[in-house]
């Protein structure tokens, strides 16, 4: 009687170092203050967002006015704070929709037949042909600028990444030991594709996306940068930065706190992202 | 690698690259199907009171009363001809504004290209295997780079040599000056990302057997990293200044937006808010056909470097 051996489904190996360094501290705090602020941004300031002071406009920052304040006199600290959810949720809605979008295509690719796997790859490779930013803009064209259109503008911008990846993790996951004997054990096609193939594909989908919402959220600010996002006077960074690029001469705060926030925000996501990566592929090489 | 095997390798690039093109380009057209509203009313302006007739005419006159259908085989007709069509906002052929606009751009995309990967090659050869603070602070410092987006690397930039220090221009594209700031903002995220790659690659090469064989010849370190090391660890990098060259057009729309210089981003911005359709086309497409045209370089440069290829 011969025994018939079959590849078990990769399993997380333990950590290999549980030291804890002072940089991942450092993420960990931002992290935890951009979240607290995006949800509760009145902890932090009593100011308001949107309310004009004509006598203070200008101001440079100090005691009274952190960050300074802007032409109308609005406080620049707590305009970068109220902006944080709009500019985070930008980059989280965006991401999500890219994932979602990039999923459904890469699994129709991988196991919807040639011709399936044909056309839509085909797609992909010219949507790849064209930068992030260019996809984006030509999106908005069609849908007009506002908050929700640029979340849709960048999702479709990064999607094609993303279905790529899930095609290829599908393919390999599809042809493997564990994946065959199911079919053999007679398993039903859509059940398969939910208990098997999309959370082996998981693993690496995630690691991807954490590093590509640090790119949506600044490919989505660059869009409301460039006018096209959410509408003054509603505070979001990108739309900040913008009207601070006037006011470079006299008043360089405008401008620069909110591009901070943009960047130690992506920066933090960042770490945390390389991080997986590294883990993961130490995870899939090993 | 055998002359027949070398010309079917060509022929499938070729093939791959005319895909990649067609496929934009279908992609353009429909994006136009898709834009809501009549083009006439966008060509004429908002406000403006033509008459039914005249409507009418313009409509003929751009093939808008065909069936999308015959509109698509014209348009590519067209295009095999090189005939991108006319802007409707300012009335003058694609091609031209298209070749207007292409040097500031294309100079300003080759400096910054040099500074990244000069910059990348220089940091990532003097880091690489060092001790592990100089490398953690490499790191950090190549992270930063790359999480910072470049129209803010730009306003800082303009606020501290431009409007503090008075050294650059504050706007423009006359000379070489006014292309210093926009060049450093772009090459920025390229070199940090470059740069980390880099690492990696020569990190990898520097524990191979072959570099014990170079130093015991008595090559000195740097001759070493240089002239051994750097050229298993170019293949992953070319791939990546490619790709990267390629987003270069992307990050051209915000530089030049935050230096106001005058380019190809500019333009593509101008056309996609005044929705000036064709020469959103023609701008896709230019994207797609430089895309095409480094991935096919970057195929024959992995030739070049690594000769293990060619035998295949």
């Amino acid at each position: 009687m011969t025994t018939l051996t079959v590849a078990a489904p990769p399993r997380r190996r333990p950590r290999l170092r549980t030291a804890v360094r002072p940089a991942h501290v450092a993420t960990a705090a931002v992290l935890t203050l951009i979240v607290l602020a995006a949800a509760f941004p009145g902890l932090f300031t009593s100011a308001s967002p949107v309310d004009t002071d004509p006598v203070h406009a200008l101001t440079a920052p100090g005691a009274a006015h952190w960050f300074g304040t802007d032409q109308l006199g609005r406080d620049i600290f707590a305009r970068v704070l109220y902006g944080t959810r709009t500019s985070v949720w930008l980059g989280l809605g965006s991401t999500v929709l890219a994932v979602a979008a990039g999923s459904v295509l890469g699994l129709a690719a991988a196991l919807g037949g040639r011709w399936t796997d044909q056309a839509l790859m085909r797609l992909v490779d010219a949507l790849l042909a064209l930068p992030p930013i260019l996809l984006g803009l030509l999106a908005v064209t069609i849908l007009g600028p506002g908050t929700l259109n640029v979340m849709i503008a960048i999702a479709v911008a990064f999607s094609p990444g993303y279905a790529r990846l899930v095609r290829a993790e599908a393919l390999v996951v599809r042809t493997s030991g564990y994946v065959e004997s199911a079919t053999v054990l007679g398993l039903r096609r859509p059940l398969l594709v939910v208990r098997h193939i999309v959370p082996n594909a998981l693993g690496p989908l995630l690691v991807l996306a954490t590093v590509g919402f640090g790119s949506s959220l600044i490919a989505a600010s660059g869009l409301s940068f460039l006018g096209l996002g959410p509408q003054p006077p509603s505070p979001e960074w990108g739309t900040m930065l913008s009207e601070g690029r006037n006011f470079l001469a006299t008043a360089w705060w405008i401008g620069v706190f909110p591009g901070a926030a943009i960047t130690f925000t992506a920066l933090s996501v960042n770490v945390v992202g390389r991080r997986a990566q590294a883990r993961f592929t130490r995870r899939t090489d090993g | 690698m055998s002359l027949p095997a070398l010309l079917r390798a060509i022929v499938k690039r070729l093939v791959a690259a005319l895909a990649v093109l067609s496929g934009a380009a279908t992609l353009a057209f429909l994006t136009l199907q898709l834009i809501p509203g009549d083009p006439v009313a966008v060509m004429l302006g908002p406000g403006n009171a033509a008459s039914p007739e005249i409507r009418a005419e313009i409509t003929h006159e751009y093939g808008l009363d065909r069936s999308p259908a015959e509109q698509y085989l014209h348009y590519l007709g067209n295009l095999l001809g090189g005939n991108l069509g006319e802007s409707y906002q300012l009335q003058r052929p694609v091609t031209d504004l298209i070749g207007d606009q292409l040097w500031p751009t294309v100079q300003l995309a080759l400096f910054a290209l040099l500074l990244a990967v000069t910059g990348a090659v220089a940091l990532a050869a003097a880091t690489a295997g060092r001790h592990p603070a100089l490398r953690a602070a490499a790191s950090l410092a190549e992270l930063l780079a790359a999480s910072t987006p470049a129209y803010w690397t730009g306003i800082l930039l303009l606020t501290a040599f431009s409007f503090q220090l008075r050294i650059f221009p504050v706007a423009g594209a006359q000379d070489f000056a006014s292309l210093v700031l926009p060049a450093v903002t772009l090459a920025l995220s390229l070199a940090g990302v470059l740069a980390q790659v880099l690492r990696e690659g020569l990190e990898a090469a520097l524990a191979q057997p072959f570099v014990v064989t170079a130093r015991a010849r008595g090559l000195s370190d740097t001759a070493v990293r240089l002239r051994h090391a750097l050229r298993h660890a170019a293949i992953p990098l070319v791939t990546l200044t490619g790709w990267l060259t390629g987003s270069l057009l992307g990050g051209a729309v915000l530089v030049e937006t935050v230096f106001g210089r005058p380019g190809i981003g500019a333009l593509t911005l101008q056309a996609a808010t005044n929705k000036d359709i064709p020469l959103v086309i023609g701008l896709v497409l230019l994207s797609a056909l430089v895309f095409v045209v480094l991935s096919t370089v970057i195929d024959l440069l992995y030739l070049v470097i690594d000769p293990r290829l060619r035998t295949r």
